[in-house]
């Protein structure tokens, strides 16, 4: 081995250093992966085909992610008949502290628990809560990033809106 | 430099940094429960800190300058 390739390894192992943890995060465009790969405790559905999915991540020590919950109740009330299904991945380490936070907030939702954190890590989210809205093919068509009060929830509305007419 | 030393260093320098990345890692935004934390604030008592900030700039004629990077929730 010469010293300048020995030079470019070294250069290369530091940048690689430096990128190594910025994951790829889910973009728009992107196809939803299968979701039984990847342990979901909870009643995943069967299937999604067809379906709007608002696949959302949450934890229990997360501030907007209370705020979000009433919000989602309402999607789903209004949605719901229409093909909206909510999947809410919660993403708390320790199992008593998402159903703590589910007593304090009711869910008339699917809620999912992501024990390992696979899936959010697939996802690659930069922020809690974060959420990916999927049309009827799979296909990620918006993503959120944070949870804003009405300003989210009405987002929410204009893109299920423009996806059911499709 | 000899040749051989030369690449020795080369050879142990990738060694070493390869060896210390293992170490180096973010806390993922789902990670965060502890930080997220009140008690994890810097800014525990909002009424203490502005009297703190009051007295300060009164004799130090400057202010703020005091937050940390990568702490709390890391929400929104």
């Amino acid at each position: 081995m010469n010293t300048s390739l020995l030079k470019k390894l070294l250069m290369a192992t530091l940048i690689a250093g430096t990128y190594v943890t910025a994951l790829a995060a889910m973009k728009v465009g992107d196809s939803l992966p299968d979701l039984t790969g990847f342990k979901l405790e909870g009643n995943v559905p069967d299937s999604l085909k067809g379906k709007i999915v608002i696949l959302d991540f949450w934890a229990s020590w997360c501030g907007p992610c209370r705020e979000s919950f009433p919000a989602m109740n309402d999607l789903q009330k209004k949605y719901g008949g229409q093909g909206l299904v909510i999947l809410a991945v919660n993403e708390d380490e320790v199992a008593s502290d998402m159903q703590d936070f589910l007593k304090e907030n009711k869910a008339t939702f699917t809620v999912l628990r992501d024990a390992k954190q696979n899936l959010v890590g697939a996802a690659g989210i930069q922020t809690m809560p974060s959420s990916l809205v999927i049309d009827g093919t799979g296909t990620v068509r918006f993503v959120h990033a944070g949870f804003y009060g009405d300003k989210t929830r009405k987002e929410y509305e204009t893109q299920i809106e423009s996806l059911l007419k499709k | 430099m000899p040749h051989r030393l030369k690449k020795f260093i080369l050879l142990a320098g990738l060694v070493v940094i390869a060896g210390m990345q293992t170490g180096c890692d973010t806390v993922k935004p789902w990670q965060r429960k502890t930080l997220a934390d009140p008690t994890m604030s810097g800014d525990l008592i909002p009424l203490q800190s502005a009297f703190n900030d009051h007295i300060y700039f009164s004799r130090e004629m400057a202010s703020g300058g005091k937050g940390v990077g990568g702490g709390g929730c890391g929400c929104n």
